[in-house]
């Protein structure tokens, strides 16, 4: 029988999560919903938040075992800053990205989560890595994870535009996670946002009944 | 660690890795297949690919079927079993139209579909989107996904590829769009969707459906929206003279190792 339908449990192995993480002209906005939930029938938390900072201005948000997520960025917190604060210089978000890729590759058989690593270093400005399920390290100008990712391919796909304005990234990134959690079950609650910059680091939080609404609803 | 071992052992020594998937799988359209009502009609979209397991068994594949003058059907699941089901309906929408008298309604047409995926539905594996024109409501899409339930939907997606398409739809469908509007959302909606999704692909084929009649269109690979992320596409316009001028205003670098025999593979694998 094939079983190539809409089957989020097959896609990847990821618990319910909508996770992205975008570039524009002069920062990064990572951003995720704030559902935890078990087996997709009991919300175990409406307001959760998957956004973790790893350093001044390295954020990293996970799909995925939470447990196991929660683990490895502990244990990458720990080593970025150690590394950090050997080097006496912020680090690089390669640097932060390659532990995550570490951990995830060295522990491929127990663990089971993927990352997106977002920040901003004075080397080469404002990244993204992605590190896949069985730690693939990849660098790209925007990322979708989770099983809510899957609804918003053709979306990212066709309004994403290199060097957009901290606005129009904002309204893409707040877009995309609406899109995502109306259609998926297991993502939904409030969208976290977190826009890194050279400046600073600001959080926005965006409840439900104010995310954008469309056409059905 | 040890019974993650022992799983991957399993899969080594099992038969059907030796074999090729077009001898094991079965003949599936994973596929995209899309529906928009308008004001006066409808317009349908597919991809063109069927698979055998990894195997493309027909590149070309009609994915639109005609149920009768004026009422189609988008399939997708088991291409055997579509093929079936539609070939019943079709029969017996023929037979009922002409004891009626009169063009049958798409509501019919989508009903009769409904009562064979229903009562068959452990044996089947078919989604099918039936879409057409007529005189008591206009244009009309009505989804009968696997397992044998009718909705009547403005705008449906169906088939693998769909799932990608979800967000895009949801954002760029507005009520009350013209003809022309709407083939743009889908032919823009399905090129996506051939893009991200391994089991669609090929070339799209677009209907439109009203009461003039059924304009029928092939949007060929190279003629298909554009987006992006995709950074790099080679026209063969380009002057093979200015190559490292075009290279370098696309921002890439020129490496004097590259073999330039194979310059557009390298472009095009960046």
């Amino acid at each position: 029988m094939e079983i190539d339908f809409m089957d989020s449990q097959i896609k990847g192995v990821s618990t319910g999560t909508t996770i992205l993480a975008v570039t524009f002209n002069g920062g990064v906005i990572i951003g995720s919903d704030s559902r935890a939930s078990i087996g997709g029938y009991y919300v175990s938390s409406k307001t959760i938040n998957k956004l973790i900072q790893v350093h001044d201005r390295i954020f990293c948000c996970i799909a995925g075992s939470l447990a196991d997520a929660q683990a490895v960025t502990k244990a990458a917190k720990f080593q970025i800053s150690f590394h950090s604060i050997q080097m006496e210089s912020p680090p690089l978000v390669k640097a932060a990205a390659s532990v995550l890729k570490e951990l995830c590759y060295n522990n491929k058989e127990e663990l089971q989560a993927g990352f997106i690593t977002a920040g901003w270093d004075r080397k080469k400005g404002p990244q993204v890595y992605t590190v896949a399920l069985g730690g693939m390290l990849l660098s790209q100008p925007f990322t979708i994870g989770g099983s809510g990712s899957t609804y918003i391919y053709g979306y990212a796909d066709a309004k994403y535009k290199p060097d957009m304005s901290r606005e129009e990234c904002l309204q893409f990134a707040t877009n995309a996670l609406a899109l995502a959690m109306g259609r998926d079950n297991v993502s939904g609650g409030v969208a976290h946002l977190v826009v890194i910059t050279e400046e600073g680091v600001e959080h926005v939080v965006i409840p439900g009944d104010k995310l954008p609404k469309f056409h059905d609803e | 660690m040890a019974a993650a071992t022992a799983m991957r052992f399993g899969q080594l020594s099992s038969g059907s890795d030796m074999a090729p998937d077009w001898t094991t799988k079965e003949v599936s359209t994973g596929t995209t297949i899309m529906a928009v009502e308008y004001d006066g009609g409808v317009v349908i979209g597919a991809d063109s690919r069927t698979t055998t397991g990894a195997y493309i068994a027909n590149r070309v594949t009609d994915k639109l079927t005609p149920i009768h003058d004026r009422i189609f059907c988008c399939r997708s699941g088991s291409a055997a079993d579509t093929q079936a089901i539609a070939d019943v309906v079709t029969y017996q929408l023929g037979f009922h139209s002409i004891e009626l008298d009169e063009a049958p309604l798409v509501q019919t047409a989508a009903n009769l579909f409904k009562a064979s995926c229903y009562r068959y539905r452990e044996e089947l594996m078919a989604g099918i989107i039936v879409a057409g024109w007529d005189k008591r409501r206009g244009g009309q899409v009505y989804t009968v996904p696997v397992g044998g339930m009718l909705v009547r939907q403005p705008v449906s997606v169906g088939g693998s590829g769909s799932t990608y398409i979800y967000g895009y739809m949801d954002s760029n469908y507005k009520p009350n769009m013209t003809k022309d509007q709407c083939l743009r959302l889908v032919s823009g909606a399905l090129s996506l969707a051939m893009e991200r999704d391994g089991s669609s692909g090929g070339v799209v084929r677009l209907a439109a459906i009203s009461e003039t009649g059924v304009d029928r269109q092939v949007i060929l690979g190279n003629q298909l929206p554009k987006w992006s992320t995709i950074y790099l596409t080679i026209y063969p316009t380009v002057c093979l003279k200015d190559w490292r001028s075009t290279l370098l205003s696309k921002g890439l670098e020129i490496y004097p190792t590259v073999c330039l025999k194979d310059w557009r593979y390298t472009l095009l694998s960046v």
